[in-house]
């Protein structure tokens, strides 16, 4: 914003007359508003810092907090006094040391489900569809992605069920299926939108220097597009590791990570452990959100 | 492009699958919304409409319904005003921790939805519950507003990004102040990046279940009801028409959203995150 808008300029306005007019309260904010930026920036970030800075952080901190506090054994209530225990017994127990590397190995195998399927998919999308074809296939890709997370993972119960359509039974690997039909679409669009982006001349290019399909993809289209690739991930790693409803549902008996937080917030009423297994995942996804940094996938969230 | 025949075909095959896989479940549950059979074995023998009529008058649907509308109003209005303040800071100006703040926006929906669902409810019955506020509605729309912050923000940071300064320095050197600028030059050029990020809030809302849980207390959200009904194994029946009627609810927004959006660049940018947030 150029001029300063504050006061209107000297000369004679068509009514003729000459003095400025003294301006109101309101444009004298405007203008004060319009010379101080800073003031202008601290108002816009305000509401949103206090929301999310103060009330959503102070919230996270504040669990961090409880995972160092116990439950009295007998009344249930908190003990406000430091301890290791809870990460100690997270450490140390042996079925939280399996239901964490278990949950890592689902999160790992959805994503790479997800990666083989969804690249062939979003190439079709970018690279060979019309560019008419491709906004209907860019909106057949996202509604589902939409409908409701419930009915998907109830539709897999049904599908999986013994006397349904697959029939294949519950379990770790129909969790599997479920985790990576759920969050496929989540794959696909950052890979679309890569591809979208990656000009069609590179690929002429390495087509005239003489290199076939699978070699092009490996110089050229898959280097450029890793950052995409990865930007999926950070999907569908932190979706699956968060997950306990798709687990709950056609999951059987196996326990991932996210049903031993909600079964600690629940029945066993022990906030502080909860918290304490709750870490392990966020611990996870910074140590992978902090080493894919570089690949500038952030970029592509 | 040096694709041979074959494998334009192959492509075009994965991509059919693809939508294919994606659909099939979908289409099942329509299907089994009128299979009359109760267990739902594969094929369908019968039909009816029993359960869509059933669906539509339980009274207990019907207030989940609503209150599901309600959370998503109140969560929309929220995120709309904080997204969009958001917005224009981070893009119209330059200041220490610009990036940590791009960073905190995303965060609610980069962490695993159980971590925000636990932390909200901690904090909500520590600090409100001496107030006399329990957890409800209100705890439901705070929650919510959280995680659709994103969606509000990406899509107008898009627009801003676009349109530039231009329309604004000619209004200000034509004498409008810095409020009539946002009136009458300002508001109108974002309007449709607003819609489309509230459409997108919006529905982002409707569904929500991991947060809503941890956040509800004895609230029930229409994806909580279904929740509810599937875990303990009763109405399975209703639940298939509610939950297609959900689809159906849910995507109308995300489709007029996605029109809008045609022209606000978030895609091509690679802000999937604004299309998807979760």
């Amino acid at each position: 914003m150029g001029s300063a808008s504050g006061t209107p300029a000297a000369p004679a306005s068509p009514t003729g007359r000459t003095a400025p007019v003294r301006p109101g309260p309101r444009r004298r904010v405007a203008a004060a508003l319009h010379r101080h930026a800073g003031v202008r920036l601290s108002l816009l970030l305000s509401a949103p810092l206090a929301w999310l800075g103060v009330a959503y952080l102070g919230a996270l901190a504040a669990l961090f907090v409880t995972a160092f506090w116990s439950t009295d054994s007998f009344t249930g209530d908190l003990v406000r006094t430091f301890t290791w225990a809870n990460f100690h017994d997270v450490v140390t127990i042996e079925v939280y040391r399996t239901v964490a590397l278990r949950s890592l190995g689902v999160a790992a195998a959805v994503t790479l489900i997800d990666m083989v399927i969804a690249f062939p998919m979003a190439f079709a999308m970018a690279k060979v569809a019309s560019p008419r074809a491709q906004r209907w296939l860019v909106i057949a890709v996202l509604t589902p992605l939409w409908a409701s997370y419930l009915v998907k993972a109830y539709a897999w119960r049904v599908m999986l069920s013994s006397d349904g359509l697959l029939g294949w039974g519950y379990g770790l690997t129909a969790t599997v299926l479920t985790l990576s039909y759920l969050w496929l679409p989540y794959m696909i669009l950052p890979i679309y939108a890569g591809l979208e982006r990656l000009p069609d001349s590179l690929l002429d290019a390495a087509g005239d220097l003489g290199a076939r399909g699978w070699r092009t993809f490996r110089t050229v289209v898959w280097p450029l597009t890793f950052p995409a690739i990865v930007a999926g991930s950070v999907f569908t790693f932190s979706l699956s590791l968060g997950d306990y409803i798709a687990v709950k549902i056609v999951g059987g008996k196996s326990q991932l990570i996210g049903n031993v937080v909600y079964d600690n917030i629940g029945a066993a009423n022990n906030l502080p452990f909860a918290a304490a297994v709750a870490t392990i995942p966020v611990v996870i996804m910074l140590v992978y959100l902090a080493a894919v940094r570089r690949t500038g996938a952030l970029e592509n969230l | 492009m040096n694709l041979s025949r074959t494998a334009r075909l192959a492509l075009r095959l994965a991509l059919a699958l693809g939508l294919g896989v994606i659909y099939v479940p979908l289409g099942i549950v329509l299907l089994n919304s009128f299979n009359s059979d109760r267990t739902f074995a594969w094929p369908p023998t019968g039909f009816t409409t029993r359960w869509w009529s059933t669906a539509w008058s339980s009274s207990g649907v019907r207030d989940a319904l609503w209150t599901s509308v309600q959370a998503g109003a109140g969560a929309t209005a929220i995120a709309l005003v904080l997204g969009t303040m958001a917005a224009f800071a981070v893009q119209r100006h330059r200041f220490f921790g610009r990036d940590a703040v791009s960073l905190l926006i995303v965060l609610p929906i980069a962490l695993p939805g159980i971590v925000t669902g636990i932390a909200l409810n901690n904090a909500f019955r520590t600090i409100l519950e001496p107030f006399g506020v329990g957890l409800g509605l209100f705890t439901v729309i705070v929650g919510h507003a959280t995680f659709c912050v994103v969606t509000v923000h990406n899509n107008v940071l898009a627009r801003l990004r676009r349109t530039g300064l231009n329309l604004e320095e000619a209004s200000a050197d034509l004498g409008a102040d810095t409020f009539t600028t946002f009136r009458l030059v300002t508001f109108p050029m974002m309007r449709s990046a607003l819609l489309a990020g509230g459409l997108l809030a919006f529905a982002l809302s409707f569904d929500e279940v991991v947060v809503t849980y941890f956040t509800a207390g004895a609230q029930n959200t229409l994806p909580l009801l279904i929740f509810g009904y599937i875990r303990l194994g009763q109405q399975l029946p209703i639940v298939n028409a509610i939950a297609f009627a959900m689809i159906v609810l849910t995507v109308i927004p995300v489709v007029l959203a996605q029109r809008l959006m045609r022209d606000t660049g978030v895609l091509r940018r690679g802000g999937t995150a604004a299309l998807i947030a979760k």
